[in-house]
């Protein structure tokens, strides 16, 4: 396995250094650096000319300029990085720092998200083939994978950003507009689940009801503006993840794993009271990183010390009941936060940028800053890619449900859970794990543009800016991030196919 | 069961398949598993089979009707080039505005700024972007499809080179490349952009060929035609491409409409087509301040994007149906 890995590694990095000498033959090649200074007036043109060409060393070979641009990008394995400078002389490793920030932040969660809601759906869909739900779904998709990028992000600036901050000034729900968000939950609702008229008919008239009330409850309480979730609503809310988790993985008849999963959720809620003055006293990244760390340790020890004889599935579903805790206990703790943030911000989600300038307020203010302005180029790019995960995930499950173990697994009476989840769903994620790293690079491609709509400075105006000024040093940059993500995504992948198929393990 | 089964065409699955086993249209339709319906005695050649089952796929019919139509009026309204078309007005004159420029029957699309009209700049517009998509999905075809049956067909050294290439192609984000290589072209018009999209877009359609070919490389029909002395590339191109046509017509298919996305992606960035030339990207990009006071202006050239890569898209959904119907059963 060990073998493995390092093969791929290297062939990857031999993949990388011909990969980057040709991008930077092309980048040098792509234009004129000295075009505007030739057409300027300048009385000292000669000399700015001069100087430019020092800096970028024109007079140089291309192959002199690429070996001192390769070593300089060696020199990080040693400690001291040196990426180049721009045409302005700034040092490239600084700004690469804060764009890539920005920009992985952005990628990272479009991809998880896409991940998550397009295998869902693909799973969804393969179930229910041909029902009115699979054909909407299968028409959304083809429509969102139609979509030019920059012109949803246009679109989705005026009709999400502007209009829910106008809404958001009152926030108060139209009493037509509670009547069709409930119809339209519930007449997707009992398409998902399906069966019977009358079960049917069940469905959409509770799904109907329920967020009526919901919704009502919200608009007398001012929710959207003072909203509040409370210990009882993580308590709730966690301990309903948990429960479904394990029906989801093991069935709720495996109670080892429901008292698990239940345990994990009330440990979580306990150490919230335990660290809740230290999160809202002197809160920051590290801190939330450490507890993160420590609360997946837990998780994992609840899961090993309650499992018994199903260990590795208890260890499995704490986890996950741990994660959503945590990202609970974060919600919560931003929630609380959400009024006090409006009254520095009443127009929370202003349509340019990846924060606030100047935005003055503490740690969880900041946070939400960030939360808004990433939320409209999230979207957008996760629309694309849940596309494609959800064709893909689709089309994999219809060809695993139709393979013989299946109709074994079916005959021999297991339940419908243990037949799509155990059967048939582990083995077409084999395919689809190298559909989600192929898609990381259309990914970053999408993000170029929808950070040059929505005004980030991240990777794409790096690279956009660079190559307007045929300067190699910010695309290189540019180059060597989205490339080395690619090149760890595909390992990543790998690895995962190693781990969901045996057969390819050496 | 099986009759609707089989009549109903409508289990789209878009998916471009990876890997050897997924595609196999003449193997399968051999096997028997795409029989002509039951009932009918008649029987049919693969050829007409693939073609019934696409008749049948009512998305892909649709969109055909509708892309059919853009075309036409898209070539024919303002003319190409010396040809004049039918439509009175031209896109180069300033009209005197209607009210504030909003569409009306005499401006459909409306006006612009400057009292040109819209519709006559956004058919020039459709005009540019669909010969760079066409262009380029012919060129990355044949270039993905050439690599890809190298490499497949003749293995060892041939095969490793090849393939690494495809890697250094894949590795760097398609836009990063398309970008600077459509600046540098971009003083040659669009045939040039055309071009070099082209030269970077065959990459996923030579792994799907080499899958494909490595396969049938090793089937006895392609043994026997080496027994009797053919060449190599004889064989490629009367024996194994031949049988890999349904994955290269779907992909060359779908590499149309992802080739249309692209050029007007990178136009409206700036690295694509230049003026006096324009697409559809340009246009958007042009008028997007334009969004709160002018919408139409903004509309329609997304929504003639939208809808020429949708239909590009469900067209070839069909074809994949029809080359692969594997899919369209319901499970038992």
């Amino acid at each position: 396995m060990l073998k493995f890995i390092l093969r791929r590694i290297g062939v990857s990095a031999l993949v990388l250094l011909g990969a980057s000498f040709l991008m930077y033959m092309l980048v040098i090649n792509s234009g004129d650096p000295l075009k505007d200074l030739r057409e300027s007036n300048a009385q000292n043109r000669e000399q700015l000319m001069a100087q430019r060409a020092e800096l970028l060393r024109l007079d140089d070979s291309p192959l002199e300029r690429y070996w001192d641009w390769l070593s300089g990008v060696l020199g990080c394995f040693t400690g001291n990085c040196d990426l180049g400078v721009t045409i302005n002389g700034v040092q490239v490793l600084g700004l690469t720092q804060q764009a890539a920030a920005s920009s992985l932040r952005l990628i990272t969660l479009a991809t998880l998200l896409a991940i998550v809601v397009g295998v869902a759906l693909g799973i969804l869909t393969a179930i229910r083939q041909y029902s009115g739900f699979d054909y909407t779904i299968t028409f959304s998709a083809f429509l969102f994978f139609s979509l030019p990028v920059f012109w949803a992000a246009t679109l989705l600036k005026e009709y999400a950003a502007i209009q829910y901050n106008n809404w958001i000034a009152v926030g108060q729900y139209a009493p037509w507009t509670i009547v069709i968000a409930a119809a339209v939950v519930g007449f997707v609702l009992q398409a998902v689940l399906g069966g019977s008229t009358r079960r049917r008919l069940v469905t959409a008239g509770s799904a109907f009801a329920f967020v009526a009330v919901v919704m009502f409850v919200f608009n007398a309480l001012n929710w959207w503006r003072e909203p509040t979730f409370g210990l009882a609503g993580v308590l709730v809310v966690s301990g309903a993840a948990g429960v479904l988790v394990t029906a989801l993985v093991t069935g709720l008849r495996n109670r080892r794993v429901l008292y698990a999963a239940l345990t994990t959720t009330v440990v979580g809620v306990v150490a919230y009271l335990a660290f809740a003055p230290l999160l809202v006293n002197q809160p920051s990244w590290l801190l939330l990183a450490g507890l993160f760390v420590l609360t997946l340790l837990v998780s994992a020890g609840i899961g090993a010390a309650w499992g018994g004889f199903s260990r590795r599935q208890a260890v499995l579903v704490t986890l996950v009941t741990g994660v959503i805790t945590s990202l609970l206990v974060v919600g919560d703790i931003l929630i609380a936060n959400w009024a006090s943030f409006l009254g520095l911000k009443s127009r929370p989600i202003s349509t340019i940028g990846s924060q606030t300038p100047n935005f003055t307020g503490d740690f969880w203010e900041r946070v939400l800053d960030m939360g808004t302005q990433i939320i409209l180029p999230t979207v957008l790019l996760t629309l694309v890619s849940v596309a494609t995960h959800s064709r893909y995930t689709r089309s994999s499950m219809l060809e695993t449900l139709n393979q013989d173990y299946v109709r074994t697994a079916r005959s021999k009476g297991l339940s419908e859970r243990e037949v799509i989840v155990k059967h048939a769903f582990r083995n077409a994620l084999i395919p689809i794990t190298t559909i989600v790293a192929f898609d990381f690079a259309a990914l970053i491609g999408g993000a170029v543009i929808t950070e040059q709509v929505f005004g980030w400075k991240g990777m794409g105006a790096l690279f956009q800016d660079g190559l307007n000024a045929v300067d190699p040093a910010p695309v290189m940059a540019f180059f060597l991030v989205t490339g080395v993500a690619a090149v760890l995504m595909n390992l990543v992948a790998d690895l995962a196919y190693a781990a969901l198929d045996p057969r390819i393990r050496r | 069961m099986s009759d609707i089964r089989n009549s109903n065409p409508d289990g789209e699955d878009y998916e471009p398949q990876i890997g050897p086993a997924s595609t196999d249209a003449v193997g399968l339709a051999a096997g028997g598993s795409a029989a002509p319906l039951p009932g009918e005695d008649k029987s049919y050649s693969q050829g007409q089979l693939v073609a019934r089952r696409f008749f049948r796929h009512r998305g892909a019919i649709t969109s055909m009707i509708v892309l059919g139509v853009i075309i036409v009026v898209a070539f024919t309204s303002i003319g190409i080039g010396p040809i004049p078309g039918w439509w009175p007005k031209d896109y180069t004159l300033q009209y005197d505005k209607i009210g504030d420029g909003a569409p009306t029957w005499e401006y459909p699309f409306g006006q612009d700024t400057g009292g040109k009209d819209y519709f006559s700049l956004v058919m020039r517009g459709t005009q540019f972007s669909l010969i760079i998509a066409f262009a380029v999905g012919i060129i990355s075809t044949v270039v993905g499809t050439l690599i890809g049956a190298l490499a497949g067909f003749y293995r060892g050294w041939i095969e490793a080179i090849l393939m690494r290439i495809t890697d250094v192609f894949i590795i760097i984000p398609l836009l990063a490349v398309a970008a600077v290589l459509g600046r540098m072209a971009g003083d040659s018009g669009i045939w040039g952009l055309a071009l070099v999209l082209g030269l970077v877009t065959w990459t996923s359609l030579a792994r799907l060929v080499r899958g494909e070919v490595l396969s049938l490389r090793e089937r006895d029909f392609v043994l026997a035609a080496q027994a009797v002395g053919t060449g190599a590339w004889r064989i490629i191109t009367k024996h194994v491409l031949p049988s890999a046509v349904g994955v290269i017509i779907v992909s060359a298919t779908l590499s149309i409409s992802s080739a249309i996305l692209l050029e007007t992606s990178l136009s409206y960035l700036g690295f694509g087509v230049q003026p006096p030339d324009t697409s559809l990207g340009t246009l958007i990009s042009e008028y997007q301040a334009a969004f709160t006071t002018r919408p139409w202006l903004f509309w329609w050239p997304g929504i003639m994007i939208l809808t020429i890569a949708l239909c590009v898209n469900f067209i070839g959904d069909g074809l994949r149906d029809a080359f692969d119907p594997r899919q369209n059963r319901t499970k038992d």
